[in-house]
């Protein structure tokens, strides 16, 4: 009992953040339907902007604890999202009226492109930090075994609800979600209504390059060792996330990528730890099978 | 018009790009100087040991240069970058062959330096890895390969009897990284480990290049295990560590040789406090290297983990070269397995009919405050 509880707390905090990236995957695909590649990049992009932001801070002495983190955070998700409004701007939105493979190359090639700037740039090496949130509480104990909690756990839990609570908000409730929805269901109708749909589409950008951007902070924070590589692996997991959820759909990813994490983790628990990703991907193929929208997409958005 | 200008500055740099790898070529070919290479992992995860490789190969080359080089000739090196992956290493191999390298002071992976040299055998040329322990790689029978490091047998069985010795009746979890290197060198310590009569509570694989082990973490805390043997490199070695100390598990991480390196301690913090691996005795504690190690800090460079034995490793090539009287790569294969001992900055080394050291030494080291020390 004690050890499915630990491995259930290990499988949130790390299905959250797939999650969280697996929202900008999901929200591009519903706005245009392209899936965009180099997003995995932009959550590496994020977790090396936090790391400097997280140097400059700490090494100026300025700020310490919980306000340095804030302030990463918010550096970070800015300068993120500007890289992703950048992508957007070079790389996809000139070849708008250009037939459907064209922007999926140019997102590969942009993929390719940040990684090889992010090696160039910051070098090939690993970077690691020292641990800055630490601490955590024991909430359980059976027998020798204890469930630990950490506060770093707990942060990630936290950060992912609250945000993922503003833009349900952003986009069911305000003018700028009904806008994005309009695009989504029909661009060329909504620009006809007086819908600036390239500030649309690039707001979406920026939001999903935000939401990258706390996903990498968190990622930095509770692991400690980025490289310019990390984007693949996570960014392939949350794509998968998104997929699983029914990609176009917001609270779809957020449980895609919660499930990815659970698969993983509890199979890591009970069964083989080398074939942890097998079991994920065989789930992921058994629920297309079944339900091809994944589990909480729309059948009648017509997109491929 | 701004796109247009664009286009020409990045057809511009790509231009100078080519012209100057093109000069660099020439200047090479000119001067009939012997090329040799270092491979390793330039990028990726295991940069750290690349640059290790890289520093060892620069220094040796610049000072057999400056004594006037081999027979005559001046030493001009040559970086691959297999970056530890198989697929890589091989085209690398076929790239550093056409380009009539003499001698190959690599791979670092076993991975790696062991499909590379079926290439390097078949191009003939010569290959001396300093770090690749897996026993297969002189195994496999190739003429043309020799290591300047031990072998993951002999590692393996001087850390399974010291578990079995110093930890006795403690819980042992082995874990390794699927890898050549990893998963050698964690069988072979099962092994011994068995053999000294203690059972390990857990054996299991981990996928690489991954950060999140904390599932794998709660299971070897739910077995009770106290003491993790990682047959893998640093990285996820630190952060195997680093989430079990999180977890609150008071465990001892033992490693093989591929955690000599500073990034492990900036990987697992203050969490690498007491963690052991093997490696041999330290190479910059030897007489034979004093004169060598003073002209690397002179540089600023900490010739710590494989620069000295990537030294040796193109010092020895030289040597039996000279010897030789001929460059030839089969020439100087059976002068480097019968003419030994070679004096090195290792001390003296003499190679077996394989290409193996004859008297390799593994002894236990220990992390401690940012440093490691043997025990």
């Amino acid at each position: 009992m004690a050890y499915a509880l630990q491995q259930l707390i290990n499988g949130v905090s790390l299905g959250m953040i797939y999650g969280l990236i697996a929202i900008g995957y999901t929200m591009v695909y519903g706005i245009i339907g392209m899936i965009n590649f180099a997003h995995g990049d932009i959550f590496m992009i994020g977790a090396f902007l936090s790391l400097i932001g997280l140097l400059l801070i700490t090494s100026g002495g300025l700020l310490d604890g919980p306000g340095a983190i804030v302030l990463v955070l918010a550096l970070s998700m800015a300068f993120t999202a500007l890289y992703g409004w950048t992508v957007e701007r070079l790389a996809y939105r000139p070849l708008r009226g250009s037939f459907r493979l064209a922007p999926l190359i140019s997102a590969i090639g942009m993929s390719i492109v940040l990684q090889n700037y992010v090696q160039v740039s910051q070098g090939a090496r690993v970077k690691p930090i020292e641990p800055v949130v630490q601490g955590g509480f024991t909430i359980m104990q059976e027998g020798t075994f204890a469930v630990q909690l950490s506060t770093m756990q707990i942060l990630i839990i936290l950060t992912t609800l609250v945000i993922l609570a503003i833009f349900t908000w952003l986009v069911t409730r305000t003018r700028l979600g009904r806008a994005m929805r309009a695009c989504e269901q029909d661009r060329k109708m909504a620009s006809l209504l007086g819908i600036d749909t390239d500030r649309t589409i690039s707001i979406t950008f920026v939001i999903g390059a935000a939401l990258a951007a706390v996903a990498g902070t968190m990622y930095l924070l509770r692991y400690g060792v980025i490289d310019f590589y990390i984007g693949f692996l996570v960014g392939v997991k949350a794509f998968t996330a998104a997929v699983l959820g029914g990609i176009g759909s917001l609270p779809g990813a957020v449980l895609g990528g919660l499930l990815i994490g659970l698969i993983e983790t509890f199979w890591s628990a009970y069964f083989s730890v080398q074939y942890k990703d097998v079991a994920a991907f065989s789930i992921l193929i058994l629920t297309l099978v079944f339900m091809p929208t994944g589990l909480l997409g729309r059948a009648e958005v017509e997109k491929v | 018009m701004q796109r247009r200008q664009l286009l020409g500055t990045v057809a511009g740099l790509t231009a100078a790009g080519v012209a100057g790898l093109g000069a660099g070529r020439d200047a090479v070919a000119q001067s009939g100087t012997l090329r040799i290479a270092s491979v390793g992992p330039m990028t990726g995860q295991y940069a750290a040991f690349g640059a290790q490789l890289r520093a060892g190969a620069e220094q040796a080359v610049i000072d057999l240069n400056a004594a006037g080089g081999v027979l005559g000739q001046q030493l001009a090196l040559e970086i691959g970058d297999d970056a530890c992956d198989p697929r890589q290493a091989v085209s690398v191999a076929n790239q550093m062959a056409s380009r009539q390298v003499k001698l190959i002071a690599g791979h670092f992976c076993s991975g790696s330096s062991i499909p590379a040299s079926k290439v390097y055998a078949e191009e003939g040329v010569l290959q001396i890895s300093p770090a690749s322990t897996n026993p297969q790689y002189t195994d496999a029978g190739g003429w043309n390969t020799f290591r300047t490091c031990g072998r993951d047998d002999q590692q393996g069985k001087v850390a399974g009897a010291y578990i079995a010795k110093t930890f006795a009746g403690k819980k042992v979890a082995i874990l390794h990284d699927n890898s050549a290197y990893g998963k050698g060198l964690a069988d072979e310590t099962k092994k011994s480990l068995n053999a000294a009569g203690t059972t390990e509570t857990v054996y299991a694989a981990y996928t690489p290049g991954e950060r999140d082990y904390s599932a794998l973490v709660s299971r070897l805390k739910s077995s009770g295990v106290e003491i993790i043997y990682v047959g893998g490199y640093h990285t996820e070695a630190g952060l195997i560590l680093r989430q079990a100390k999180e977890q609150g598990m008071p465990v001892t991480l033992i490693g093989g040789d591929a955690l000599v390196t500073n990034e492990f301690w900036q990987i697992a913090g203050a969490a690498g406090e007491g963690t052991l691996m093997t490696f041999a005795s330290d190479p910059r504690k030897r007489p034979s290297a004093a004169e060598v190690v003073a002209r690397f800090r002179a540089k600023n460079v900490d010739p710590e983990g494989y620069v000295l034995y990537t030294y040796a490793a193109v010092q020895i090539w030289a040597d039996a070269a000279k010897k030789a009287n001929s460059t030839d790569p089969e020439k100087v294969s059976e002068t480097l397995k019968s003419g030994g001992p070679w004096n090195s900055v290792l001390g003296p080394i003499s190679f077996d009919s394989k290409g193996d050291v004859t008297v390799p030494d593994y002894v236990f080291y220990v992390w401690k405050n940012g440093s490691y020390g043997e025990v």
